[in-house]
């Protein structure tokens, strides 16, 4: 198998990023690779650089890249456009999702369904068609329908804005979800949603990145992969069981044994 | 002294032809008042910045002062019958049309009522002539020219425009719409365009003011409308300054209000290099209520100023105020909202909103909501805010696909939804939906070279 092949397996793969944000170099060297069908938990105590380096894939305009190379699917993720990133398949749930008053969540996004799908030489959805998917996601999502008549984000509650960011990701279909904290902040009803609306999407041909803090979401949706990031870097693969063994023993162990300076 | 009234001779010149003209088939009465006018304009001229005049702080009429406007309403009406309404104002199948051309009513393209209409809809010079009674108690009575110059101006040339009188008890199901065109010639033209609209108790009618130019030519539309809403009646007034950029156009609305009723406003503003609109309501009665909203989009040079005053005189009013705008750009925006709660008018209600979208960093708004409260257990609350598209919003909607221009006109949209919902006549907020998405800059032009 010659290289360019087995490159286009991967749907992503970064070799030594470094990211900065304003004067702050934030990611130093990262390595990462995630074939189809995988799902990799990032974990790491905070400012270890989480968000950033998903916001970075995402095309967040103040992270700036610095160095190395993220290909997506074999092609130059980086020269992408943010939307560009979004057309060809990368999503980001965000952290704190954004309120868009005025803004109609329906109409946001047919919008967006419409702009992925003129990407890719489809046709644009009618009103019906779109009606049809919207229904259908809106189901796992457990979200009221009715929010969806509202402004987007607007005066939703907490955990309704994290499920809303799980319905633009049923909703849209990417092939790369990556997941900034999407447990934050939610019950334990609300958490198992999510799950669920991700365990739907999960499948041979998706990838996930999931960033969290706690183990506890990993109870419901079981990683392939779990990574412990310090410093901008991943100091530590495993699999499920890092996580326990993180939530157990803290980070400390880790940074002795990988040489990561305390901050 | 002199000097004051040499700046104004032209205007006087004017008033005088139009005398010797055409007043003799007119009242005595309204002749009264013309010469009054002008006395009182002759004294008071514009309105300047000058010895703390805080209604005209931050807006300078110089321009308007110094420029030598012909007065337009005897202009040549050739072409009259060629004009497409349709194409350059809102419409709707159903509404009531009367149109002016610099001023002057246009029976051509009008549409009058039948005589079986519960309401009486005509031009003023026919109502100077059978509508006396009602005419005389309430016009210039309500918009007063004592202390404002271009009040003065336009009651000077109290010749023509629309009268509206809604009879106790009738409700008027379709609208009524006033389109004042500026034809437009190589001359500056000036014209005074007036409304009078008397409610009667228990009445309601939507009334729609549409202000629209026919060519770029620099004009000057010196509007005032007076209104009367009656005990417990309901009156809807839109009012549209669809003015050509070039264009000086200054508006009073004087609003009367009796007991229990509700007058809704809502003002459209995209036009003019000049732009003011005053608008002053009087809270005269315990339970009367009403609801301002306000969107305003400017560019280039343009310079919009909303003045409102309402005065809460009487107990148990209500008021809100709510004012958009979007500013692209070197434009300016002033917003200065008195609300004045007099003595005794306890248990006023009354809350005043002005904000701003600034799309350049050139733009600029100056806004100043103030309250004048003189009674004890009232409810007042003002507030006013300016604030650039917030760039996390636009990189949100990027990363679900949509690209700059499509994220920044959804949410440029969104802000000015709030007041275009508001509208309750539907062929008149689709044709407001299409104008503003219309007149949408695109994110390029607001942050250079950032893509």
């Amino acid at each position: 198998m010659n290289k360019v092949q087995e490159r286009s397996q991967e749907v992503l793969a970064i070799r030594n990023l470094h990211v900065s944000v304003g004067e702050a170099e934030i990611i130093k060297g990262l390595n990462l690779t995630v074939n189809p069908g995988e799902v990799h938990a990032i974990m790491g105590p905070n400012g270890s650089g989480k968000s950033t380096l998903v916001n970075a894939l995402a095309g967040k305009p103040q992270y700036v890249v610095t160095k190395g190379e993220v290909l997506y699917e074999g092609m130059n993720l980086l020269a992408m456009l943010p939307e560009v990133r979004a057309r060809e398949g990368v999503f980001l749930a965000f952290q704190y999702p954004l309120e868009l008053p005025g803004v109609r969540t329906w109409q946001f996004l047919k919008s967006a369904v419409d702009a992925v799908r003129t990407h890719r030489s489809l046709k644009e959805l009618s009103v019906r068609e779109f009606d049809r998917l919207l229904t259908e996601k809106i189901k796992i999502a457990e979200i009221d329908s009715e929010l969806t008549k509202r402004s987007l984000n607007e005066g939703f509650s907490g955990g309704e804005k994290k499920r809303n960011e799980i319905l633009q990701m049923l909703v849209l279909d990417p092939k790369l979800a990556l997941l900034d904290e999407t447990d934050s902040g939610l019950d334990i009803d609300a958490l198992k949603i999510v799950a669920q609306g991700v365990n739907q999407f999960r499948g041979p041909s998706k990838a996930i990145v999931l960033v969290t803090h706690y183990q506890r979401i990993l109870n419901y949706i079981t990683p392939d992969y779990v990574h412990v990031l310090m410093e901008g870097r991943i100091v530590k693969t495993g699999g499920r069981e890092l996580a326990l063994e993180l939530e157990e023993k803290g980070y400390d162990w880790i940074r002795e044994a990988s040489g990561v300076a305390r901050e | 002294m002199t000097q004051v009234l040499t700046k104004y001779d032209k205007y006087v010149t004017a008033f005088q032809s139009l005398e010797r003209s055409q007043a003799a088939r007119e009242p005595q009465w309204v002749r009264d008042i013309r010469q009054r006018a002008l006395s009182r304009f002759s004294e008071l001229g514009f309105p300047t910045a000058r010895r703390g005049n805080e209604n005209w702080k931050y807006t300078n009429v110089g321009p308007v002062a110094n420029a030598n406007f012909e007065y337009a309403f005897g202009a040549s009406r050739d072409g009259e019958k060629a004009i497409e309404l349709r194409g350059i104002a809102p419409w709707g199948q159903d509404w009531v049309n009367l149109v002016f051309l610099n001023g002057r009513y246009s029976e051509v393209l009008s549409t009058k009522p039948s005589s079986a209409y519960a309401a009486r809809v005509t031009n003023l010079a026919d109502a100077f002539l059978r509508d006396g009674e009602v005419l005389e108690k309430h016009l210039a009575r309500h918009a007063t020219f004592d202390d404002d110059g271009f009040t003065a101006l336009n009651t000077s040339f109290l010749r023509d425009g629309a009268f509206i009188h809604i009879p106790e008890g009738e409700s008027v199901q379709a609208p009524i719409h006033l389109i004042f065109i500026a034809t437009g010639s190589d001359r500056p033209s000036a014209s005074h365009p007036r409304t009078l609209i008397v409610t009667g108790k228990h009445s309601k009618a939507t009334i729609i003011e549409s202000y629209i130019a026919l060519s770029p030519a620099p004009y000057f539309n010196n509007a005032v409308t007076e209104i009367v809403v009656g005990d417990q009646a309901q009156i809807e007034h839109y009012r549209l300054l669809l003015d050509n950029t070039e264009a000086f156009h200054i508006g009073t609305s004087q609003v009367y209000q009796g007991q229990d009723s509700k007058f809704t406003s809502t003002i459209f503003a995209k036009g003019a290099a000049l732009g003011r609109n005053n608008i002053h309501v009087l809270l005269d009665a315990p339970g009367s209520s009403c609801v301002l909203n306000g969107l305003y989009m400017t560019s280039g040079t343009q310079h919009m100023d909303n003045y409102i005053n309402i005065d809460h005189a009487k107990p148990h009013a209500f008021s809100r105020l709510n004012y958009k705008g979007i500013l692209d750009g070197k434009s300016r925006a002033v917003f200065g909202g008195i609300v004045v709660v007099r003595p005794g008018a306890i248990k006023t209600d009354a809350r005043q909103s002005d904000k701003n979208l600034l799309l350049s960093r050139d733009a600029e708004v100056n806004s100043k909501p103030s309250l004048l409260i003189f009674a004890d257990d009232v409810k007042c609350g003002h507030g006013a805010t300016a604030g650039h598209i917030d760039g996390d919003s636009i990189f949100y909607m990027r990363s679900r696909g949509l690209d700059i221009d499509t994220a920044s006109r959804l949410l440029i949209y969104g802000f000015a939804r709030e007041i275009i919902d508001t509208v309750q006549v539907e062929p008149l907020r689709v044709y407001l939906e299409k104008l503003f998405l219309g007149a949408l800059p695109s994110f390029k032009l607001l942050f250079g070279e950032r893509a």
